[in-house]
């Protein structure tokens, strides 16, 4: 026992034992954890995981009846429903993935004393949140292959060819995930207990999809409205997405009348310092004298 | 492990007002108390889930207001109150969490330990509250903490799980953890602890062994018999002595009881004039205040 209790002790002194490298290696770890237990959530697989597969199934099929989008004077042209509405579910898919998920899901843990339980335990913040972070990488790189997937072989959708149109889908998507995951961090801090966490944070998500073209197509908003839109990054990640996946022809329907590509990095980029900053200031494992 | 002076307010409400205390290690040490006296602040501060307002504290060496990662790993803590939707099984739950720790213990012995081997694979969610109470234990202990805080921790156990727990941590105990008990089953801190501090009104009103607690008065044994004119007690060092006289002038006396005051007896007699001193001391301040 002494002998154990001394060798611990000289660990714990000279600080090898609880250096970074161990902080990766837990970080690792919780990522498995956590994404086991994302999966056995029932409700956030549904909500936050298949929602936007569904939507895009069922906007696909409910208004193929409207034939095309973007078609030519003569009717020949354009794309199908599937293909207009792709962009704005992985855009959807990333907000809910991100912010819905991890906004949920750490006010819960924040309510039901887990986070209190984990700060009695030797795990590092860092760690934790290196689970938070790879869980939401994994379970959204899941749902946006199985929205390509979904929208290729069950709904033809023609994806680009070309490796351009993919490396802006692949910065958006990544630029996007990790501001997601950032602000859902950010805002676990509003809700006042676990019981209300899904109250306070999915409405106000649920508002921003419709006003930022995930649902109904932004060119259709008000130009107010979409001024509103653009303060959120919601709006930026779907354009981004729509410049990956959309023919060059849709530019002339954005804003300005182009994909604006420096303006989505922009707005992305701002939001993940924000959110950055935000999380660093107003994160405690518990509050503290509450 | 050393606390002095410590206080704590909550705006106006002082919930700890000048606690002091040593444990030493290898101890077995149990806060007892009333609802709201004050137990679960102070080992929260010893925990260092909270910041106290004034005092000095030292746990295995270290002030808990700034914990390291490496003193973490030498204390285990069960809460009071733990609500996880516990979605993983017993055995994953300890085995992510011994993960944590740098000399775990092994994980089916702590199960063995904590008598959940036929829970093992079921999810926490699925089981009855007092299982899910002795997982919480089984996490406190997984990391093997060389100090364990108990927070109120057979509350909802039946009889025998109970003494099962008691016999968990006697042998935890024998192998030299250091364990810091808060409990409001006076039986509990008589079993396990080898010293207790009675607190109430964020004071500590006594702190010694379990059998010298209270005051020399409210251990003395009491006799009580039935004669023609009613019930009798009567305190006395010499119960036996009392006995034979009774015996002597009276023959066989009727419900005739010695009773030795147990910890509860005792507790109950001192927060109860420790409340009655308070009120006292109110009155009287209001008093005070009305004539100035």
């Amino acid at each position: 026992m002494s002998a154990q209790t001394d060798a611990r002790a000289a660990a714990g002194r000279s600080g090898t034992a609880f250096g970074p490298l161990r902080a990766l290696r837990l970080g690792a770890a919780r990522i498995v954890y956590e994404t086991r237990l994302y999966f056995r959530a029932g409700d956030t697989v549904f909500f936050t995981f298949l929602f936007p597969v569904v939507l895009l199934g069922i906007f696909s099929v409910a208004f193929d009846g409207l034939g095309n989008v973007g078609t030519n004077a003569d009717g020949s042209g354009g794309i199908s429903q599937a293909a207009y509405y792709l962009p704005g579910m992985i855009a959807a898919g990333i907000l809910l993935s991100g912010v819905q998920n991890l906004g949920v899901d750490i006010a819960v843990e924040r309510g039901d004393g887990t986070l209190k339980r984990l700060a009695g335990t030797p795990l590092p913040v860092l760690s934790y949140f290196i689970g938070k972070m790879g869980q939401v990488l994994v379970t959204s790189a899941a749902q946006v292959v199985l929205l390509l997937l979904l929208a290729r072989f069950a709904f033809g959708v023609q994806l680009p060819a070309d490796p351009q149109h993919w490396i802006t889908f692949l910065w958006v998507y990544l630029l996007g995930i990790v501001t997601a995951a950032v602000l859902g961090i950010a805002i676990s801090r509003l809700p006042r207990s676990g019981k209300s966490a899904s109250a306070v944070i999915i409405p106000p998500l649920l508002i921003l999809q419709f006003i930022s073209g995930v649902y109904l197509s932004f060119a259709l908003m008000p130009e107010w409205l979409q001024n509103i839109a653009s303060v959120f990054p919601l709006k930026w990640i779907a354009q981004g997405m729509r410049a990956a996946l959309l023919p060059e022809s849709f530019a002339s329907a954005e804003q300005g009348g182009d994909w604006n590509l420096v303006g989505v990095a922009t707005a992305l980029g701002i939001w993940l310092v924000a959110g950055l900053i935000l999380c660093r200031v107003t994160f405690r494992w518990i509050r503290k004298d509450s | 492990m050393s606390v002095r002076g410590l206080r704590k307010q909550y705006g106006t409400f002082t919930a700890v007002d000048g606690i002091g205390f040593e444990i030493a290690r290898g101890e077995t040490f149990a806060l007892l108390g009333p609802n709201g006296a004050g137990k679960s602040t102070t080992v929260e501060i010893l925990e260092g889930y909270r910041d106290r307002d004034a005092g000095e504290v030292s746990v295995l060496g270290v002030d808990p207001q700034h914990a390291t990662l490496a003193w973490k790993a030498r204390i285990g803590i069960v809460l009071q109150q733990t609500g996880e939707s516990g979605t993983v099984t017993v055995r994953e739950q300890l085995s992510h969490f011994a993960s944590l720790y740098p000399h775990p213990r092994d994980i089916d012995e702590v199960i063995a330990a904590v008598g959940l081997e036929a829970k093992a694979k079921t999810r926490i969610k699925a089981l009855s509250g007092g299982q899910r109470r002795r997982v919480d234990v089984a996490l406190g202990v997984i990391g093997r903490p060389e100090l364990l805080f108990l927070d109120e921790p057979t509350t909802g156990f039946d009889p025998e799980a109970r003494h099962q727990f008691w016999e968990l941590i006697r042998s935890l105990s024998r192998e030299g953890t250091t364990i810091v008990l808060t409990t409001h089953y006076l039986d509990e801190a008589a079993q396990l602890s080898d010293r207790a501090a009675v607190i109430a009104g964020g004071r500590m009103l006594d702190i010694g062994p379990v059998d010298t607690i209270g005051s020399e008065q409210a251990r003395v044994p009491l006799v009580r018999w039935r004669d023609d004119s009613g019930l009798h007690e009567e305190r006395t060092h010499e119960p036996a002595r009392l006995v034979a006289q009774l015996v002597a002038a009276q023959g066989e006396p009727v419900e005739l009881e010695v009773i030795r005051p147990s910890l509860e007896d005792v507790y109950l007699e001192l927060v109860g004039s420790a409340e009655a001193e308070e009120a006292t001391a109110g009155a009287a301040g209001a008093a005070a205040e009305v004539t100035a």
